[in-house]
């Protein structure tokens, strides 16, 4: 079992002619992922590497039956694939894209949930299933088949976490990363319910970081929902108020969203939260031996 | 991307906004001329620079008589304004506001900003105008309103009309319910369309004179939304920013200056931040925020080494690159030519993680840098190592 994603799912890709699109159409047909079809306005008819390209997501699935998107449309355009993929209830959207306006996501997040599809990112690095789905720009090698359910805000940390629960002999189920943005399609508590109900997930990794209250409010609902173990780590413990570390959302304002708030309400609700990034793995070890 | 007072307001007057009548002044003269132009017994001179806590710091002053105006804006100009949000050095006051007073009958507080928890645009507002806005949510929260705008629908008249009401604007002149519920529409479709981060107006005033009022005006522009605002991007004032910083932006570096003594160079924002944590928790300090990005080459590693080490409190730099898809003898290659072309004076330790790690290492110890580059074994090797070569 696994979440969200697996051997079964069918892939679109939007934005394929790109050179990220490219890249990483690439990167996912490798590691085995079934890419079905890609959509590049005007160049419909063509195919990339064999994947066939349609002028529109419409014309994509009819043909192909993909079951998710992966978005590399760029910034100025990318909320509007997001919709057109929604408009034809594509069940799993996955927004690769950094840079959306955030006003575009507030449009763009609204029409999602009324048309009742995942919307993932943007500005993250996807959703894998290792050995069996992978979605995203994450190298695929450093992951391994596995119990482990990790979530997070952030993209390289992911894979750091991700490199030493391997290395510590700990596979993973699936691996959400939902992005640094501060409107954005999936939440932590989307996906620690996921977790939690999946049967193939023994424990969870979540990594969060500063700016907003969205760690707080997955302690809450940990509290009163998850009784699988999570380890967590914020990052940005050593951030100044008022400045934007990179993404969007990863901001102190009005002494509100700092690491050493959130990591208490973590600790409040029995997570196991770790001082360094270096002690993710090590740290997933002790709890599971308990 | 912050913009000026004086600025923000002549956007919200093209969304039927009313502002106090004035003028931005660059020198003294062009402050008596704007005085003598707006011909009122008051005015006020307000220092422009992007901080906030203006007044407290003395770059805001009510002048009665045009000596008064003229003795004002002579101290206000030019003069290193510091308040609680410039940090110790302040900033250079360069430009001026000279505005009409007013006779105020009360101080209100409204803003907009993207809420995170429902997805979507709120309007915030209190009676307790003037004040600082975040004491006022932690002492008295019932003290503010808040409108939730579907983006759908956009605000309604009902709903600015229901918040003039709840901010009892009819208790201080009836008349003026109607003016507020316009100018809170204005607000949110200037909000809308200049795709800003964050519009505040505290205080909004209602005036013996019977006019409802933006006293004050500050506008965050989100900088994922300029590429369809190129008028806006013009207001961008570089003596606002740390050369280094805007340097950086300009090469698509992600760079924030901070006080420490290893500079850090990461891919990705959030890595950044957990290599910052963990040299702290080894006992160092991080001298900067520095995410450079998926394509890490040559040059891109040059510029970074070439920023970091402009701030002469660096005596240490850690490159960290989680690459996977980048190849790690490549970055090493680059690391390696950089550090031979910039000169560089301080040692560098690095880590690597990804494909071709083994001949990253041969790279390193056949480079002839000796100890001015050593190679970590994962992530709390590097930050010991960094923190050692510091003390």
């Amino acid at each position: 079992m696994t979440v969200l994603v697996n051997s079964e799912t069918r892939v679109l890709v939007q934005g394929i002619t790109g050179s990220q699109g490219q890249l990483h159409t690439r990167g996912c047909r490798d590691y085995g992922t079934n890419i079905v079809s890609g959509v590049t306005p005007g160049k419909g008819g063509q195919d990339f590497e064999g994947v066939p390209i349609f002028n529109t997501v419409k014309q994509a699935v009819e043909a192909t039956g993909a079951n998710a998107t992966m978005i590399f449309v760029p910034p100025p355009f990318a909320a509007d694939a997001i919709i057109e993929a929604a408009a034809v209830k594509i069940p799993l959207i996955v927004a690769i894209t950094e840079g959306v306006p955030v006003q575009d996501m507030v449009r763009a997040v609204n029409y999602v949930k009324r048309q009742g599809v995942r919307l993932i990112g943007p500005n993250c690095p996807g959703i894998i299933t290792p050995g069996e789905c992978k979605i995203g720009i994450m190298p695929g090698g450093i992951h391994q088949p596995g119990k482990i359910g990790v979530v997070s805000r952030s993209g390289t940390l992911t894979y750091e976490a991700v490199g030493q629960l391997s290395g510590v002999g700990l596979g993973q189920s699936t691996c959400i990363g939902i992005g640094g943005d501060p409107v954005n399609g999936t939440n932590f508590i989307d996906c620690l319910r996921m977790f939690q109900d999946d049967p193939g997930t023994e424990a969870i990794v979540m990594i969060g970081e500063i700016g907003g209250d969205a760690e707080e409010q997955a302690a809450a609902f940990v509290k009163e929902y998850v009784t699988k173990p999570i380890v967590s780590f914020i990052a940005g413990q050593t951030a100044p108020p008022g400045r934007r570390m990179g993404h969007a959302g990863a901001i102190i304002s009005g002494g509100k969203g700092t690491a050493a708030e959130k990591m208490a309400a973590l600790q409040d609700a029995g997570i196991h939260v770790v001082p360094t990034p270096a002690d993710i793995g090590e740290k997933m070890v002790e709890v599971l031996k308990k | 991307m912050k913009i000026h007072e004086y600025q923000a307001k002549q956007i919200l007057a093209k969304y039927g906004v009313t502002i106090p009548r004035g003028k931005v002044a660059f020198t003294l003269d062009e402050v008596v001329s704007a005085s003598e132009e707006l011909g009122t017994e008051i005015c006020v001179v307000k220092a422009q620079i992007h901080a906030g806590g203006r007044g407290k710091g003395g770059g805001v002053k009510v002048s009665k008589g045009l000596e008064a105006v003229r003795t004002n804006a002579e101290q206000i100009l030019g003069m290193q304004l510091v308040t609680h949000q410039t940090g110790p050095k302040g900033q250079q006051v360069k430009r001026v506001l000279v505005e009409e007073g007013m006779d105020i009958k009360k101080e209100l507080y409204v803003s907009l900003l993207v809420d995170r928890g429902s997805q979507q645009v709120v309007m915030l507002a209190s009676t307790e105008g003037g004040m600082d806005i975040e004491q006022v949510a932690a002492n008295t929260p019932e003290k503010i309103l808040k409108v939730g705008i579907d983006p759908t629908i956009g605000m309604r008249p009902y709903q600015a009309t229901e918040l003039a009401y709840g901010l009892e604007i009819d208790k201080i002149n009836p008349k003026l319910i109607r003016p507020a519920a316009v100018l809170f529409q204005g607000l949110y479709e200037a909000f809308v369309n200049e795709d800003c981060s964050l519009v505040e107006i505290n205080p909004l005033v209602l005036t013996g004179d019977g006019r409802v009022i933006a006293l004050d005006s500050k506008i965050t522009i989100d900088d994922n939304a300029l590429f369809r605002h190129k008028d806006t991007l013009e207001l961008r004032d570089l003596d606002e920013e740390d050369p280094a910083e805007t340097e950086a932006s300009e090469n698509d570096l992600n760079y924030i200056r901070l006080d420490g003594s290893i500079g850090c160079m990461v891919n990705g924002a959030g890595l950044a931040m957990g290599t910052m944590d963990i040299i702290k928790a080894c006992g160092g300090e991080p001298a900067n925020f520095l995410d450079v990005g998926g394509g890490s080459t040559q040059e891109r590693v040059e510029l970074a080494f070439r920023l970091i080490s402009s701030d002469p409190h660096v005596k240490c730099i850690l490159i960290n690159i989680f690459g996977g898809i980048v190849r790690c003898d490549m970055v090493a290659a680059g690391v390696v030519a950089a550090i031979k072309n910039v000169d560089l004076k301080v040692p560098v330790v690095v880590r690597l993680e990804g494909t071709n790690a083994a001949e990253a290492h041969q790279i390193v110890n056949d480079s002839g840098l000796g100890s001015r580059l050593q190679m970590a074994d994962g992530l709390r090797d590097a930050a010991e190592k960094a923190v050692a070569a510091v003390a």
